[in-house]
């Protein structure tokens, strides 16, 4: 019972008086009746505002007296904006006191004509929750309300897609329907559309909105094979590695789940998601500990690293080899069948090939720091020989981690890399040879990088092209030589 | 090889696309579908039409035309040496799913970025296509947000301005190191000239608008970047810093963080641990504290600390208070706004109502609970008609009353 209806029972020489509203969301008709009263001088404990079917009021209409009709010379009644605006939004609650407030603050305006800015005031806090819960509602409305379409488009003769016909159902917690159809016509006005819920209906063909009455769920369509496209890109933008389902259920509460396609899917995507991500992290991130601080550690670590599929072959790591604060660093591609067997990295043909190369350029291989993209020889078994693979991209950058251990711990002022996958693995990104040899590029560390072919690639060429590739990596040793008494 | 039915690539597309934060759809010039043949409205603000699981709105159609690309930045799933899935989707198709889509009410509009194939100008083509499609053959009007290919002919980028509500380019890293380390095809100078580009082109076409009603719209909704935080060494405040270069030189609308998160098949040359979900939070809340809360970013940087890094366990403007603390308490019944917008715990909003409210009353402790969640976090930095916080503030424990327990912590830390 309202302390209005209280007081009233109590006090029954004052009339009283109680206003019957048409529509639980008029709030025009509020407006006009709520004037009337204040200019009528009658104060809030003294009326009562009774809803269409909603709570009967505990007395007999003939207890109150007939709403008494304001002469011309009445005061003006004052509201200011922001009561009003506020108030047109506040009657749309479903909270059944909602008039009663309403019309106590219009009271208190006109004696206080700034009583909206006192935000500490309890009415002025309440109506403030009550418009609050109404825009929420009416936001919700235009975000979850889910059409499905019942009669496919095409029908004869007719613009595509005007006689398809969309229909939801949603359940507002507010009498918000009415006033947000305005939304949905500017929004799909050239779609015909019904919107069905509990509280009455909307309909739009195109042109003329209707109201129906109220609905039931059996009355909307229970399937759209959109809804399948739908779901799957539902399922597919959500990140498993971030589960935050408080995040999630703070703006789509449970309530509305029923009357959307896509929620029904909520419980198995938090359970994947766990499993999903570790399997994420175990395929991809790989965990890396901590860069090994010497050589030997390194050579240690790589010997027993698996951490790509050529670790997995009959093989045995290749650690580079030289002086340990080498100038110059070469890098090659990976290990090959003999370096495999000796566990020494170019001694194989085209070892021969470079040492010979090395000779000619005046650069002693004795003092250069000589290793490999990738420490692990990638083959397959073709009968008893072992027939060379080249690594992957992806594998090169995997092993690019040691490689990395291997200059940081030697400091070179020059890198050579031999060939496209030491390149790949000392930029980062694959590029052609013939494009960036010949010329230092600055790496990060303020070392200086310079590319050619690998020397297996001359041992695959014959006559002219060969003399010719072997002239090419000649001159760019000899740059590298040159450069060497400079930096 | 039998076509990829339209549900399967949108299944890898989208999940190609999940990596990229922004999903607004907000802010873009108002306008309905009234008087047009198409279906469509924006109405200023946006509307998130689902949540997923991780807490991200759901407000757009947010896919990738395709994830082939022949790009190889390491933190990208979609890079060329990486091993997943790979689909395409044609412009008409990515046209017809937005619009069976919009017309159920499952999204506000599109948001398209794409891998690079063949070429940047012929990808951008291919973008732009798809928008064209929309607006000029269906008249849709509803939200479209572009991202564009900085390396793309700056004609076509062009285009992507008159026919979206927003372009966004992403910076990706915080230094220009990291984007050398990490995506060695791209070019900060030339994402940088991109953006500048834009920048123009929004600005004179508002002009434009000023003086001749029907001058056509360039991105309305403004241009916004993204930045990956922890795949690279980068500290907090030289992502502070980055981020009010972008937004001075720039004027972008959002800069939007991504916690670098594991990806499938990534590159080892991030051998990385994950950084926790919080650091983004983190960076949020400095945002937020340049945007809208009067704080500068050398002084968003003075809540870092000796290594540069924002602290996780507390929110940036409650480490700037307690670093500051001569500066409290703050008289709620006299300060300004902007000592109040100072003040841990005090909301924009808040400090609205405390200031409309105390024309009419002085205000008291209990009247500055009802406008904040926690008046425990605000209290010792505040003075009210009936207290004042005495030895509070000087208290060396206060940094850890005020920090939140740790079961709070572990809902972030996931």
């Amino acid at each position: 019972m309202s302390s209005g209806a209280e007081a009233l029972w109590r006090e029954r020489h004052h009339p009283s008086y109680a206003i019957h509203m048409p529509a639980p969301d008029d709030f025009a008709f509020w407006r006009e009746r709520a004037r009337a009263l204040v200019q009528c001088d009658i104060p809030p404990d003294r009326v009562s505002w009774i809803e269409p079917g909603g709570t009967k009021s505990l007395f007999a209409d003939s207890e109150f007296a007939d709403v008494p009709v304001p002469d011309s010379s009445s005061a003006i009644v004052r509201a200011s904006k922001a009561f009003l605006s506020l108030a047109r939004q506040a009657a749309l609650h479903s909270d059944p006191d909602r008039f009663a407030l309403l019309y106590r603050l219009l009271w208190r305006l006109q004696d206080d004509t700034r009583l909206m800015e006192d935000k500490a005031d309890f009415d002025v806090r309440r109506l403030d929750a009550l418009g609050k819960a109404v825009r929420r509602d009416s936001h919700k409305m235009h975000a979850f309300v889910r059409f499905r379409l019942v009669e496919a488009g095409g029908q004869e003769g007719d613009e595509a897609g005007h006689r398809e016909h969309y229909v939801a159902w949603f359940e507002p917690e507010h009498h918000i329907l009415r006033a947000n159809a305005g939304f949905f016509v500017r929004r799909f006005a050239n779609m015909r559309w019904s919107i069905l819920t509990p509280r009455g209906s909307l309909h739009w063909n195109g042109e003329v909105l209707c109201e129906g009455p109220a609905a039931q769920k059996s009355d909307a369509p229970d399937g759209d094979p959109t809804e399948d496209l739908w779901r799957r890109y539902y399922a597919s933008i959500f990140n498993p590695a971030r589960l935050k389902i408080g995040a999630m259920l703070k703006e789509m509460p449970k309530k509305y789940w029923k009357n959307m396609p896509e929620t029904a899917l909520i419980p198995e995507l938090v359970a994947g998601a766990q499993k999903r991500e570790s399997e994420m992290v175990a395929t991809g991130a790989l965990e890396f500990d901590p860069q090994p601080e010497t050589l030997e550690a390194i050579e240690k670590a790589v010997s027993q690293c698996r951490k790509c599929p050529i670790g997995d072959l009959e093989n045995h790591a290749v650690m580079g080899e030289g002086p340990r604060n080498a100038d110059l660093m070469i890098v090659g591609e990976q290990p090959g069948d003999q370096e495999d067997l000796a566990g020494r990295p170019f001694v194989g043909p085209a070892g021969q090939l470079l040492d010979a190369a090395l000779k000619v350029a005046g650069i002693d291989r004795a003092g250069v720091y000589v290793t490999n993209a990738v420490k692990h020889f990638k083959f397959v078994q073709r009968g008893k020989r072992r027939l060379h693979q080249s690594p992957t991209a992806k594998e090169i950058d995997t092993c690019r981690w040691w490689l990395e251990g291997e200059r940081a711990l030697v400091r070179p002022k020059l890198v050579l890399a031999l060939g496209a996958s030491a390149a790949r693995s000392l930029l980062g990104k694959t590029v052609s040879i013939n494009k960036v040899r010949g010329r230092a590029i600055a790496l990060e560390d303020g070392s200086e990088l310079w590319v050619t072919v690998h020397p297996s690639y001359l041992l695959r060429l014959d006559g002219d092209a060969r003399a010719a590739q072997e002239r090419d990596f000649a001159a760019d040793l000899a740059s590298v030589r040159a450069r060497m008494e400079m930096v | 090889m039998r076509p990829m039915p339209i549900i399967e690539k949108l299944q890898i597309l989208a999940d190609a696309a999940k990596y990229d934060a922004s999903c607004a759809s907000s802010g873009t010039a108002k306008r309905n579908s009234k008087g047009g043949k198409g279906i469509g409205s924006t109405e200023g603000m946006g509307i998130c039409h689902a949540y997923a699981p991780d807490g991200r709105c759901i407000s757009l159609l947010k896919i990738l035309l395709t994830n082939h690309c022949v790009f190889d930045c390491h933190y990208c799933v979609n890079r060329k040496s990486s091993n997943v899935e790979r689909a395409r989707f044609t412009p008409q198709e990515v046209a017809d799913l937005t619009l069976s889509f919009y017309r159920r009410n499952y999204i506000e509009g599109l948001f398209l970025s794409s891998g690079i194939v063949k070429s940047s100008d012929h990808t951008m083509e291919q973008l732009v296509e798809t928008a064209r499609i929309l607006r000029e053959e269906h008249d849709f009007r509803g939200y479209i947000h572009l991202k564009t290919i900085p390396e793309a002919d700056p004609e076509l980028i062009h285009q992507a301005g008159l026919l979206a509500d927003r372009v966004s380019i992403n910076v990706e890293l915080p230094t220009d190191a990291g984007l050398t380390r990490l995506a060695p095809d791209k070019n900060a100078r030339q994402i940088e000239g991109a953006m500048g580009g834009v920048k123009m082109a929004i600005a004179q076409a508002r002009d434009e608008k000023k003086r001749f009603k029907h001058a056509p719209r360039f991105a309305p909704a403004g241009q916004s970047t993204q930045m990956i935080v922890g795949a690279d060494g980068a500290k907090d405040v030289d992502i502070v810093g980055r981020a009010s270069r972008l937004y001075d030189n720039f004027r972008l609308r959002r800069i939007y963080y991504s916690a670098f998160s594991p990806i499938p098949d990534a590159s080892a040359v991030l051998p990385l641990k994950r950084p926790p979900l919080i650091r983004e939070h983190r960076l949020y809340q400095s945002d937020w504290l340049m945007r809208f809360y009067g704080f500068t970013p050398s002084e968003v940087m003075q809540a870092a600390d000796d290594e540069g890094n924002l602290p996780l366990d507390i929110d940036p403007k409650l480490a700037w208070a307690l670093k500051f603390r001569e500066q409290f308490p703050v008289d709620v019944n006299r300060s300004s706004r902007e000592m109040l917008l100072r003040v841990p715990g005090l909301g924009t909003r808040a400090v609205d109502r405390i200031i409309a409210s105390r024309r009419h009353r002085t205000l008291r402790l209990n009247d500055v609970a009802l406008f904040t969640v926690s008046i425990a976090k605000v209290r010792p930095f505040i003075c009210a008609a009936d207290w004042a916080p005495t030895l509070l503030t000087d208290r060396a424990d206060l940094r850890a009353q005020l920090t939140p327990g740790g079961e709070q912590l572990d809902l972030f830390a996931a």
